[in-house]
């Protein structure tokens, strides 16, 4: 596996003479506290003020997940030989991805958390197909969020079912689909030379900080794009196509893609849209916690662009095809 | 962004966490049950930032040097601006405006408390004003907690923002006003109403939901609650 420094989004962060990051921050953090209330001020108007509330209650909600699964990604970086993952998984790839899913299963996760620990598998040598299936197993199906489900359709057990053997069978699909089509050079994890030979202590703090800064940093991009579309979109529109099956279907995976709900609350956003169809509320759920505005924009931190374009697009249409296909046979 | 740059941010970034979820400040923004879980990840970020102030200080081998730093940290100024700065308020009657009612659902209807006036959630009152027809609210006077929203005809509706996770999966519950003395305070202010079930259902004209209305007997403004979200 080629493992290449990423593009765009990173520089060099050679110390050059003249003003360095630190003074810039410090520049910038100065600045914030002298106008101060000319910026609380710009926050006045209604909309504008539920944007910042949103984003800031996206961030705070998932910060707790980020870092734990930052935690986590670092003890497998750092502390997990290399040869425990080639015991503890199938040797053939094409067993792996059903072993990793189940893994994801078990494993309370949240998107933001699962990311940068795929990110460090793959580092470690897992096959990527493993790798991926148990980045979108971990957050879809785990106990918690089959419980919220359940807590959340109280009239329909039946749901808890179909949103995990749809889920599942989206993880498995596209572990296999990465075995027969994906290429190893569409990945390009982040340069990370320091993590090689280093003291633990030493590699395991900057794995944390490398990876919370990182991570961290396309969450914010994500929480910012989840309250626009928060704050922009009128209910009302929605109502409009709740009557079709196949356009209220379509409506709410694209909403799921721009609402980036945190897996643990989606199901009781899906239960309160009570116009839709019990099959498209389950596509909304099967795809939310695969693809969504915050993760696009966290794997393409950490796995490359040209990576995200092909997967989040295909990830979208299966869990369409599978969720959809579930709710036909179970609800 | 340099590795001291970084230490700073997420010690920024842990210490805004770490002050909102040891203050009341959260919970404009998530349910109270995350709290012990955002004091142990601010505590976290604050000591991410401290080993690698500790191992920068340090003479080091070259490893370490001149290789890639994330340049999308500096977005994480963002949320310490949003958190330490401006601390933007729970949702209120903007979100009320845009979304629809919640739908209600049946449920047992305990007896109601037995304090006159019985202070009850706006989410408690429709559901057993709209299902069970009020007869769990016969003969007695209620209390409502919420915030005043623009109703569909004008007339102002009392309301409140039930949140499941965090405030982006807010979505408000209304419950009509009807009779009693004219609320005439701005939308999003707070007020305390007293009053008995009343017959009359509306729609809200978002997401077609029904919405029970309540009979107002006395209203006074009051302070925003601790816990602004039901």
């Amino acid at each position: 596996m080629r493992v290449t420094g990423a593009g765009t989004l990173e520089r060099t962060g050679r110390q050059r003479p003249g003003a360095g990051s630190v003074e810039v921050l410090a520049a910038l953090l100065v600045l914030l506290v002298i106008f101060r209330g000319w910026l609380s001020g710009l926050v006045d108007g209604a909309r504008w003020q539920t944007w910042t509330t949103v984003f800031v209650s996206v961030l705070v909600q998932a910060v707790p997940f980020l870092v734990f699964g930052v935690l986590l990604s670092a003890v497998i970086a750092v502390f997990v030989p290399r040869s425990f993952w080639a015991r503890a998984l199938p040797r053939h790839p094409a067993l792996a991805v059903p072993a990793a899913s189940m893994a994801g299963v078990v494993l309370p996760g949240c998107e933001c958390g699962s990311v940068p620990i795929a990110g460090s598998l793959i580092r470690r040598g897992v096959t990527p197909a493993a790798a991926l299936a148990f980045l979108l197993a971990a957050p879809a199906i785990n106990p918690i969020v089959l419980t919220a489900t359940a807590v959340a359709f109280p009239g329909n057990p039946e749901m808890v079912l179909a949103r995990g053997l749809a889920s599942l069978v989206v993880a498995m699909v596209m572990g296999w689909l990465w075995l027969r089509l994906g290429r190893t050079d569409w990945i390009r994890l982040p340069h990370r030379p320091d993590l090689e030979g280093a003291p633990k202590g030493r590699a395991f703090w900057s794995a944390c900080r490398h990876d919370v800064v990182h991570a961290g940093g396309f969450l914010v991009l994500g929480a910012a794009a989840a309250a626009t579309i928060n704050v922009l979109v009128p209910e009302a529109w929605l109502q409009t196509l709740a009557s079709n099956p196949v356009l209220s279907v379509l409506a709410l995976a694209v909403l799921a893609v721009l609402l980036s709900i945190c897996s643990e609350a989606d199901a009781f956003v899906a239960a309160s849209l009570s116009q839709f169809s019990l099959t498209s509320r389950l596509v909304f759920l099967v795809v939310g916690p695969m693809v969504d505005l915050k993760l696009i924009s966290m794997q393409a931190g950490v796995f490359g662009r040209r990576f995200t374009a092909r997967f989040a697009p295909a990830t979208f249409v299966v869990a369409v095809l599978a969720g959809s296909a579930a709710g036909a046979v179970l609800l | 962004m340099n590795r001291q740059a970084q230490a700073v941010v997420l010690l920024l970034f842990g210490g805004a966490i770490l002050r909102a979820s040891l203050s009341d400040l959260y919970l404009r923004y998530v349910k109270e049950g995350l709290r012990p879980f955002l004091i142990a990840a601010g505590v976290a970020l604050v000591a991410t930032a401290i080993a690698t102030l500790l191992y920068e200080r340090r003479p080091r081998d070259d490893h370490g040097h001149g290789h890639h730093e994330p340049r999308v940290g500096w977005l994480l100024i963002l949320p310490v601006l949003g958190l330490l700065l401006v601390a933007p308020p729970a949702l209120g009657s903007f979100t009320a405006g845009q979304s629809g009612t919640l739908p209600v659902s049946d449920s047992d209807y305990a007896a109601l408390p037995s304090d006159d006036p019985a202070p009850i959630g706006l989410l408690d009152y429709a559901s057993r004003a709209l299902f069970d027809d009020g007869r769990s609210l016969a003969g007695r006077r209620v209390r409502l907690t919420g915030f005043v929203a623009p109703g569909p005809d004008g007339a102002p509706m009392l309301a409140r923002i039930v949140m499941s996770c965090c405030a982006a999966d807010g979505r408000p519950i209304k419950v009509g006003l009807t009779g009693g003395p004219v609320v005439d305070v701005p939308a999003g202010t707070w007020i305390q109403v007293t009053g008995t079930h009343s017959t009359r259902r509306g729609t809200d004209p978002v997401n077609q939901a029904e919405i029970a209305y309540l009979e107002v007997a006395q209203w006074q403004p009051i302070t925003p609650p601790k816990q602004p979200y039901e």
